[in-house]
């Protein structure tokens, strides 16, 4: 047996910094487990812009195409419909009817702020059909009046069935619905009068 | 037979756990009804793993070929719709065992001392039981398991500054897809049930260490006779090994009951759009939960959004949740039976069971100005139960307790 006398100082400095070195180990080791919940490098390949043909499309009349696995609507808006997109006694109901509040980061800049659509196209509403609330789809409610959306108050748009947000047609959100901003308008281009390319911002003109 | 028993307790103390956990383990004379659920939901945990590894050897965890591997199961498998039923209706039947144990311990204050660690275990697998039950309500690829997962997902997106980036990395895509059900079924099949699996035998450990509390209230433990056994103490086997095999018997007879009549229970234990394989496209026009998690899902819903966020509902419904772990300090009552408690105790659980019983059903409701107003009342009268507790608690008179077990 030895005589020495046992270091406790030494000991427990020991034990703390194996401690710590093996704290940083495991952390290093989690990393790849971790990432490999990222999405792989093919999932991020699939992002690729799409093209819809609107030469079909006839007033009032929506199409649902995916983009980036997101719902995207394509509908075309009647002249009353555009007008009620205008009106005072709507945009008094909408939380951010110029989209320059909560919703600044939700259209591209080229949009125009009532119609949310690009000029000279204003029949034409592109909007990605995710809720900002929690994901659901909104369901197109296009008729004014509804009598379970509030009746005449009600100038068409889109309704979440989940939580009961409530959007014009221009996908500005109401007042005092849970959703917090207007729906997302994705990037797009106009290739010809009726080939629409969705991802890809419009050039300037 | 005796000489194998003892070769085996020479190398495994066999005997010695048999009887410290079973024929030497005292249990107070006095359980009732209320005393049921514990082992039941210990078989309904057997019943799940084991229709569970069956239901695995032909469910295919790939967004292509999932919803129709589940028709495959149900139609062409012999006997699959039943190993199928057992385990879905099984979930549901999981759950009421599952709140009726909770609610046994809300109406004897079994969470008191010296149990404060064992209702914090029994509140962890109360937690994971509610993911495991979310991650295999995904797994059929239905409208409702899509959308569903959508919505819950949604709810980590909302997380302020890193939300964005956290929401797709658990998903493994931008959006709910086949990445996301395949990582759901290994966390449904094999993270989850192991961790279930551990935490339960802790949470037996932690029982058998302190044990189990009755409808008195009163620690059984400081009455012992001269041997130094609990005078209100019988063994549990055989006196309750035997009664809870004839609990089990009528417990199986009302499963099969539903399983064999009324496997969706009208839409409440499976959703009638669950049938239909998962849309991107389009949410179905009404969603709701699980009749088991509505409760908080009505919470959520009930907080309005706050500075451009949906954060404070998120955080109200986590904390629905969490909660519960704290009930053990919130409670500064000198007794823990609801039998010798005040009057204003009784009233405030059972304000309590109804505002959560109310936050159940509006979950499973669409959004009316109406029901929203009904909502916010609910979840206030639900947080008060709590928030309210060291106040009430410690006020009103109780009743003197015995010193003996009273049945």
């Amino acid at each position: 047996m030895s005589e020495q006398t046992i270091d406790l100082k030494k000991r427990r400095f020991l034990t703390k910094a194996t401690g710590v070195v093996g704290a940083v180990g495991v952390g290093f080791v989690a990393w790849p487990f971790l990432s490999t919940w990222k999405p792989s490098a093919k999932t991020k390949a699939a992002g690729a812009p799409v093209d819809v043909d609107i030469s079909k499309l006839e007033s009032g009349q929506l199409v649902r195409v995916l983009w980036r696995k997101k719902p995207v609507w394509v509908f075309k808006r009647d002249e009353s419909a555009l007008d009620a997109l205008n009106s005072e006694d709507l945009i008094s109901k909408l939380a951010d009817p110029d989209g320059t509040g909560n919703s600044k980061n939700q259209q591209p800049k080229y949009v125009s702020s009532n119609y949310r659509s690009i000029e000279n196209k204003e029949a034409i509403a592109v909007i990605v059909g995710v809720c900002t609330h929690l994901g659901c789809s909104p369901t197109y409610r296009p008729e004014p009046g509804a009598s379970d959306l509030g009746g005449d108050s009600w100038k068409g748009g889109f309704y979440c069935p989940c939580h009961g947000s409530k959007f014009d047609l221009a996908g500005r959100v109401y007042a005092g619905v849970p959703a917090p901003t207007n729906l997302e308008i994705p990037p797009y281009q106009y290739l010809t009068d009726s080939l629409i390319r969705i991802g890809i911002d419009q050039k300037n003109t | 037979m005796k000489n194998n028993q003892s070769w085996i307790d020479q190398r495994f103390p066999l005997s010695k756990v048999w009887n410290e956990h079973l024929a030497e383990y005292y249990t107070p004379r006095n359980f009732n009804f209320w005393y049921f659920f514990g082992g039941l939901a210990v078989l309904m945990l057997g019943m799940q793993l084991i229709t569970g590894i069956f239901l695995t050897m032909y469910y295919k965890p790939d967004a292509a070929n999932a919803f129709a591997s589940v028709e495959y199961i149900m139609r062409d498998i012999e006997w699959g719709w039943l190993i199928r039923y057992l385990h879905s209706t099984g979930a549901s039947a999981f759950f009421v065992i599952i709140y009726l144990h909770m609610f046994r311990a809300l109406l004897y204050g079994s969470y008191k001392g010296p149990r404060e660690f064992l209702w914090i275990l029994g509140m962890l697998l109360y937690v994971l039981l509610a993911a495991e039950a979310f991650f295999g309500y995904v797994l059929p690829w239905g409208q409702m398991s899509f959308w569903g997962a959508q919505v819950i997902i949604s709810l980590f997106g909302s997380v302020p500054v890193i939300g964005p980036d956290l929401l797709v990395w658990i998903l493994g895509d931008y959006a709910v897809g086949d990445a996301t059900l395949n990582r759901f079924f290994s966390l449904h099949v094999i993270v989850l049930p192991l961790l279930l699996v551990v935490l339960v035998f802790l949470h037996l450990v932690a029982l058998h260490h302190v044990g189990s509390n009755n409808p008195d209230g009163i620690e059984i433990k400081e009455n012992k006779d001269k041997d130094g056994i609990p005078k209100d103490g019988i063994p549990f086997h055989p006196y309750f090994t035997i009664k809870d095999s004839m609990v089990v018997v009528g417990f199986i007879w009302i499963l099969c009951a539903v399983i064999f009549y009324a496997p969706a229970l009208n839409g409440y234990f499976l959703e009638h759009a669950n049938f239909v394989e998962a849309n991107p496209l389009k949410t179905p026009e009404h969603i709701a939960p699980v009749w088991y998690l509505t409760p908080f899902y009505s919470v959520l819903r009930a907080i309005p959004p706050m500075f451009g966020s949906q954060f404070p509902g998120v955080l109200a419904m986590f904390a629905a949740i969490l909660i519960f772990f704290a009930l053990p300090w919130l409670d500064r009552s000198p007794v823990k039976s609801i039998r010798y408690r005040s009057p204003i105790y009784k009233w405030a659980l059972g304000i309590f069971v109804v505002s959560f019983v109310m936050l159940g059903w509006l979950g499973l409701k669409p959004v009316t100005p109406t029901y929203a107003l009904l909502g916010r009342i609910a979840t206030a009268l639900y947080f008060a139960y709590f928030i309210l507790m060291p106040w009430y608690t410690s006020i009103g008179k109780t009743k003197e307790v015995p010193t003996r077990v009273t049945e």
